[in-house]
């Protein structure tokens, strides 16, 4: 009898037209110094994880940790193209190689880790709550596929306030999973928002393999339904990488909305710590690292442009004082004090 | 036979609508389908369309009439060749609009002309009249320096104009949520905002609570100021996840560098029969979670200036707002800014013989209750918590270490709720103070049934607190 006003007529359509998509990367022409610095980067991780690793086993690290070995080429190549001050970046729980490839201290990174008042969070975040608003990394975020829609906010903030950013947002194999992400994903194509969706596909989202979680493996297809284009790269390949999130910038910052990027890659640590990792075999992990190593194909590469030996070793040797100087300062720092407890609740005292 | 065309009941608390305009005159042929006229209600403008083919024998409510009865007769729709007389004279008459209490519940006319073509409709049955009926039958004095203007209008007016003018101070903030822009806002809350401020900053979403509180909260993480209005806070148990592990959360978990300034907002608590998955109090849900700060108020005059505090501060906020009490009409200072503080209850009525604590659409009820409890010679004060968290324990003890007796009134469940903190809180702090126990007056625990009656027996009443309140003075 009485209804809202609107009336449509709606014809069918078997089948919608193809979507607007960028050209097919080309892997980055770097010069020699640029790609010493990625490959001093992807070291710097790999290290620092490496010692993470050692001190949770020393119980100086508590909780959960996610390492990032084996992945350092996606957010190092990825990074090298983000703006620092203008971009914005958020990720997942699995977040020390983003940060440091943003280039945030290592020490207050690691001390961190140990829970120390000298951390980024005060040591009140841990491995997985990290923040540097100054960089703009947004974090840092435990639930898994949550930085989804939270990315998607940033890049809402830089289309109003007319900033040129772009938000660089962060997601893995499990993640893409989340019914929030294709929230994330509408709203993103409907406004055409300038964020890059990175999905990090290391293979397992926990121990479940993309075969047994993924109706669609081909995770840069995932756009589809939401009219987002995808690309899929070589993340072990730190060129690609960069190649790609070229690409994926002028994409975006031209206006055409949001991109997908899924990376193949893969981590050769269980998903936490506490992962005896028995969903794959020694031999899979161990091809991996034979064959397809980011750090040691940046290697390849640099002693094929010229590069001598002992000048990757003595990069070797200054990163690991690095980390070795981070860590005895995660260990050294204090505790933060009592009285941290009730701080940081709220801003404002009512 | 001729038909009369009634005046529809078009929305869960519509008691009378405005006839906005005619589409169609006297003489002309309708068929079923047709629109006949445009009609506003509490919330939205309607269209009317005719069921039955035939000729409008005579219009009985000319166009632009306020305050038109749920039931009452609009029209007359002759079928072929028929002749029509005119209506009983009583039948016509349209009542003139009250400003003050436009919205005042009304005890449904009983449908009176059982035989006729068309049933009647009239406005049906629900417990959430009677809530409203304790809101309309009592006063709330505003919180202003003496002299101060007053204006009147409704909740849902204070609100807009609170959103209004944020945003016409700072750039930053902007709206955003299902219907907020050109439906002008599911209940009316963000009516002419689109106008003023351009779908830039008041942005409709697909219906993706989950995805589009994320996009707010990560919009605040960046720098901005979302107000992000739920339709309801029933919806926003899709969304919970951001409004705690994200918006809550942060401030902290980043050791204080990263802030979150965003304000979720819409109705909560019961409405008017709309059963279990659409009646939910989420108040202590919210008030649990250190790092929200958790609004909910009463009157249109904190529902403004509170909003405008909410939408200032630095700390993500709920703001629970209550569709019974849109509205209601309230006296509201003319200020150019008038902003209240975060934090603080305020004493309603003072008295002297108990305390009655409660927030929202229930503060309404407890000041019903203080009018009959005077005239048994029991002198109430009701406190009007305002913001649930933080709580404002030192205004409830205060009033308890006078009083010595309290009873809470709170439109929700009742275990783990805000009357179970209040009573944690002076059994604690204000133990030495108490003659009797605390005792609550909640809704009754079980998912809100639709049947009318057994809405009734769920929701809270006056007359339960009456009882409550004659139990700890022993009368």
């Amino acid at each position: 009898m009485a209804r809202s006003a609107k009336k449509s007529a709606v014809a069918p359509e078997t089948r919608g037209p193809d979507i607007p998509r960028p050209t097919q990367p080309k892997r980055y022409k770097a010069s020699k110094e640029e790609l010493l610095k990625l490959y001093r980067e992807m070291l710097l991780i790999r290290r620092f994880e490496e010692r993470a690793g050692q001190l949770y086993g020393l119980g100086l690290i508590g909780g959960f940790c996610h390492l990032y070995i084996g992945q350092e080429a996606v957010a190092v190549g990825l990074q090298s193209a983000m703006t620092v001050g203008k971009d914005s970046v958020i990720t997942g729980y699995r977040d020390h190689g983003h940060m440091l490839a943003y280039g945030i201290d290592p020490k207050v990174i690691m001390a961190e880790l140990t829970g120390r008042e000298a951390g980024i969070s005060k040591g009140k975040g841990g491995s997985m709550h990290m923040f540097s608003v100054d960089h703009g990394f947004y974090g840092g975020h435990g639930i898994v596929g949550a930085q989804v829609p939270l990315g998607t906010g940033l890049a809402f903030k830089h289309r109003y306030a007319e900033d040129g950013g772009v938000c660089l947002t962060y997601l893995g194999d499990g993640a893409v999973n989340q019914g929030q992400v294709y929230e994330a994903f509408n709203m993103a194509k409907l406004w055409d928002l300038p964020v890059i969706y990175a999905i990090e596909n290391n293979q397992y989202a926990m121990g479940t393999s993309i075969k047994r979680s993924s109706a669609e493996p081909l995770l840069y297809r995932r756009g589809e339904a939401h009219r987002i284009p995808g690309l899929q790269i070589d993340g072990m390949d730190v060129l690609a990488v960069r190649g790609a999130a070229d690409v994926a910038l002028e994409w975006t910052r031209s206006g055409k909305g949001p991109i997908i990027i899924e990376f193949l890659t893969y981590r050769y640590r269980g998903h936490s710590m506490s992962d005896p990792a028995k969903y794959r075999t020694r031999e899979e992990v161990q091809d991996v690292r034979e064959h397809r190593d980011p750090i040691s194909h940046a290697e390849r590469d640099l002693l094929g442009m010229g590069v001598k030996e002992e000048d990757l070793k003595a990069i070797d040797k200054e990163i690991k004082d690095i980390v070795v100087e981070a860590a005895k300062f995660a260990e050294d720092t204090p505790e933060p004090a009592p009285s941290e407890l009730y701080t940081d609740v709220l801003v404002g005292s009512y | 036979m001729p038909v009369e065309l009634k005046m529809p009941a078009l929305s869960p608390t519509m008691e009378e609508g405005t006839l906005a305009k005619w589409l169609v005159k006297e003489g002309d042929d309708v068929k079923s389908g047709d629109i006949l006229a445009e009609i506003e209600t509490d919330k939205a403008t309607m269209e009317f369309e005719a069921v039955d083919e035939g000729k409008i024998a005579k219009i009985l409510v000319p166009e632009g009439s306020e305050g038109v009865k749920v039931g009452q007769p609009i029209a007359i729709l002759a079928g072929d060749g028929e002749q029509v007389s005119a209506p009983a004279a009583e039948s016509v008459s349209v009542e003139q609009p009250k400003p003050a209490s436009a919205e005042t519940p009304s005890v449904p006319e009983p449908a009176s002309q059982q035989d006729e073509a068309t049933p009647t409709p009239h406005v049906f049955e629900t417990a959430a009249r009677d809530l409203v009926a304790d809101v309309a039958a009592t006063h709330d004095e505003p919180e202003v320096p003496e002299g101060t203007p007053l204006v009147t209008m409704t909740v849902r007016e204070a609100l807009r104009d609170a959103m209004a003018e944020e945003m016409r101070s700072d750039e930053r903030v902007f709206v955003m949520g299902e219907e907020v822009a050109e439906y002008q806002g599911a209940y009316k809350v963000t009516q002419g905002l689109l106008d003023e401020f351009g779908p830039k900053r008041v942005v409709d979403t697909p219906i993706t609570e989950y995805g589009f509180a994320g996009v707010g909260t990560g919009a605040a993480m960046g720098g901005l100021r979302p107000i992000v209005e739920f339709m309801t806070f029933n919806f926003a148990m899709q969304a919970i996840d951001h409004i705690i592990n994200s918006a809550a959360k942060t401030n902290y978990m980043s050791g204080g560098q990263m802030r979150c300034p965003i304000v979720f907002r819409g109705p909560n608590g019961s409405a008017a029969r709309v059963a279990a998955q659409h009646s939910q109090n989420y108040g202590s849900w919210y008030a649990h979670v250190p790092g929200l700060v958790v609004i909910a108020p009463y009157s249109a005059a904190d529902a403004k200036g509170l909003l405008k505090a909410a939408i200032r501060t630095d700390d993500p906020v709920v703001f629970l707002e209550n569709e019974l009490l849109y509205g209601q009409h309230f006296d509201v200072p003319q200020l150019d800014d008038y902003v209240l503080p975060i934090g603080k209850a305020r004493i309603v009525r003072p008295g002297k013989d108990v305390t009655i604590v409660s927030y929202s659409i229930g503060v309404g009820v407890a000041l019903e209750a203080a009018q009959e409890l005077m005239t048994q010679g029991i002198n109430a004060e009701v406190i009007d918590l305002r913001t649930l968290r933080p709580l404002d324990k030192a205004t409830v003890l205060d009033s308890l270490r006078r009083t010595n007796r309290m009873v809470v009134v709170e439109e929700g469940w009742p275990v783990c709720s805000i009357a179970s903190e209040i009573i944690s809180i002076a059994m604690t702090e204000g133990f030495d103070d108490l003659d009797a126990p605390v005792l609550r007056v909640t809704d009754k625990d079980v998912p809100l049934p639709y049947a009318a009656n057994l809405e009734k027996l769920a929701l809270i009443r006056a007359s339960d607190v009456v009882e409550a309140a004659k139990a700890v003075t022993y009368r």
